[in-house]
């Protein structure tokens, strides 16, 4: 996924000068491409969020679109008053790019686990959340958010995520993107790393029948066209790499809480159980021992 | 110096007070202490276009310490930016005057509030016009006290390190915040040697002396430049000078004639 993002953030730079990449010291082997191309566009903010997120939106508003780049646990919740007041309230292009979504870097532990950061993202009134769930859906998610001007989190996860499209989707926010035709009753609805669990899961009996979507684009504002997409299936599964707790699953519930139709009773949330807190592992055995219905 | 940034400081001072007391609206003694660089950031310094808020080649000012604001807004209303009618919304309900600096208003670059944003705002902008080519200058002022958030010792360290010279840091040294001074709240000082030591030209004036101020805020350097500006929170009114109430409290009509009264006669 990340190799996608750089060769894409690339093509971009290429014809447009307003693109502009500040890391914030993290990167390596990924980024390089791009900081030999355009060294004039590319900074490096050292090991201080709070300026590089400041300094963002700073450049995104005087016209660039900036890209920063981190790994997710650190640019969400150590300059989370910088997304909020600097980037969101004022609806700047700034595009805050993490890797290691989820428990990508599970053996490094909590303080490397990007589990709460849909939390924070989602309630920022004008954050496009980018959850792609593979490679090209990365690519989607770039020419999505280059073509869009605003606040972004685009939430990757390493390298080497199989590849569930034959050809770059076509995407928008809160729209189900279908993958995989199955039952016409029966959904998984997956978020980012979620759309990998859920090919997975349609290998075991249980599933082996689902319908699987993936929502790479959603915000506060994509909640509205949910219940008429929920509407015609019996149950749908929801499925990602973060806590249940104000995540993507309970972002769905949301969309639909007001609805006179008992539409929340087909949802189920398959998230990370709050008990991933307090170990680590690698990202498999994790997922494994804690996306679970909780 | 010029007469009109006598005058304007002047101005700057009575609409101030008068927005305040009308209002009911907190801060009065930190608009009071920045009244003075403002007037001569905008009579002598800064190139904007009170026509046009978007002018390409407009200096950026990005004021920091936000709850300062009313200062701001009234330096706005007298070059011509923001309007009578605006000014008098100020504390209203729905107003584009929000009693923290607000971009809605005409001729204000960026919304704060919560300390230590500005800086690093400031720097991206600064950065943006070195991507660019550009040539404006970028001035920031923030609090002393504002400076115990570790988000503008980032922000310096990146400007030293980048060489970044279009910015201008302002620091409006009155040594007191929230609750007593600064000093007995977490001491910053030596400040000049702390900021030089991070890479940055640094100039320690009387931040009323006009003359003072439009020399340091002109200085371009080889290095980032910022001015430690001396001052005094709610300069200019007798009862206000150096007291921490006058960050919480507004003068009734009794006491706003008095101030108006002092700075007539100043």
């Amino acid at each position: 996924m990340r190799n996608a993002f750089i060769d894409e953030l690339i093509k971009a730079a290429r014809v447009r000068e307003d693109i502009v990449l500040i890391i914030g010291d993290l990167g390596y082997s990924v980024i390089e491409p791009f900081a030999d191309e355009f060294p004039d566009r590319f900074f490096n903010a050292g090991i201080a969020e709070q300026n590089m997120m400041g300094m963002a939106a700073g450049m995104a508003s005087e016209g660039m679109h900036v890209f920063t780049y981190s790994i997710g646990n650190f640019p969400t919740w150590r300059c989370a008053e910088q997304i909020r007041n600097d980037v969101d309230y004022h609806n700047l292009s700034v595009t805050n790019v993490v890797v290691g979504g989820g428990v990508a870097y599970g053996s490094l532990g909590y303080s490397h686990h990007a589990i709460q950061d849909y939390a924070l993202m989602r309630s920022l009134p004008n954050m496009l959340i980018a959850a792609p769930g593979d490679p090209m859906e990365t690519r989607a998610c770039m020419h999505y958010l280059l073509e869009h001007a605003g606040p972004s989190y685009l939430r990757l996860g390493k390298a080497g995520e199989a590849n569930y499209h034959l050809s770059q989707p076509e995407i928008s926010p809160g729209r189900w993107l279908k993958v995989r035709k199955g039952s016409d009753k029966h959904v998984l609805l997956s978020t980012g790393f979620g759309l990998q669990i859920a090919m997975k899961l349609i290998h075991t009996d249980e599933y082996s029948d689902r319908t699987v979507y993936s929502m790479p684009l959603w915000s506060m504002e994509a909640k509205s066209i949910q219940a008429s997409q929920i509407q015609p299936y019996k149950e749908i599964i929801t499925i990602e790499d973060h806590l249940q707790d104000c995540g993507f699953g309970s972002w769905l519930l949301e969309s639909i809480v007001n609805s006179n139709d008992d539409l929340m009773q087909k949802i189920k949330l398959m998230a990370l159980g709050q008990d991933v807190c307090s170990t680590f592992a690698d990202q498999q055995s994790l997922v494994k021992a804690f996306n679970r219905f909780t | 110096m010029s007469a009109l940034s006598e005058s304007l400081a002047k101005d700057i001072r009575k609409t101030s007070l008068q927005m305040v007391s009308s209002a009911g609206a907190s801060h009065i003694g930190s608009a009071l202490s920045i009244a003075d660089i403002l007037a001569v950031l905008y009579s002598d310094v800064m190139e904007f276009d009170s026509t046009d808020q978007d002018y390409i080649d407009r200096d950026r000012l990005i004021l920091s310490k936000g709850h300062a604001c009313v200062s701001l807004y009234a330096a706005l209303h007298h070059v011509g930016m923001i309007s009578k009618e605006e000014i008098l919304t100020y504390g209203q309900d729905f107003s584009n005057l929000m009693s923290h600096i607000s971009h809605k208003a005409k001729g204000v670059e960026f919304s704060t509030g919560a300390l230590g944003h500005g800086l690093p705002f400031g720097l991206g902008k600064a950065m943006a016009a070195k991507v660019k080519g550009e040539k404006w200058q970028t001035f920031v002022i923030a609090g002393d006290g504002e400076m115990q958030e570790g988000s503008n010792w980032e922000a310096l360290m990146f400007a030293a390190h980048h060489n970044v010279k279009n910015i201008t840091l302002i620091i409006d040294a009155n040594n007191l915040q929230s609750l007593t001074s600064v000093e007995k709240t977490l001491a910053i000082e030596p400040l000049l040697q702390k900021i030089e030591a991070f890479g940055w030209d640094c100039s320690d004036i009387d931040g009323h002396d006009h003359i003072k101020i439009a020399e340091a805020l002109s200085q371009r350097t080889s290095k980032p430049h910022c001015i430690i500006a001396r001052t005094t929170k709610g300069k200019g009114i007798s009862y206000m000078e150096n007291q921490v109430a006058w960050h919480y409290k507004f003068p009734n009509p009794e006491e706003l004639k008095i101030a108006l009264k002092e700075i007539d006669n100043a």
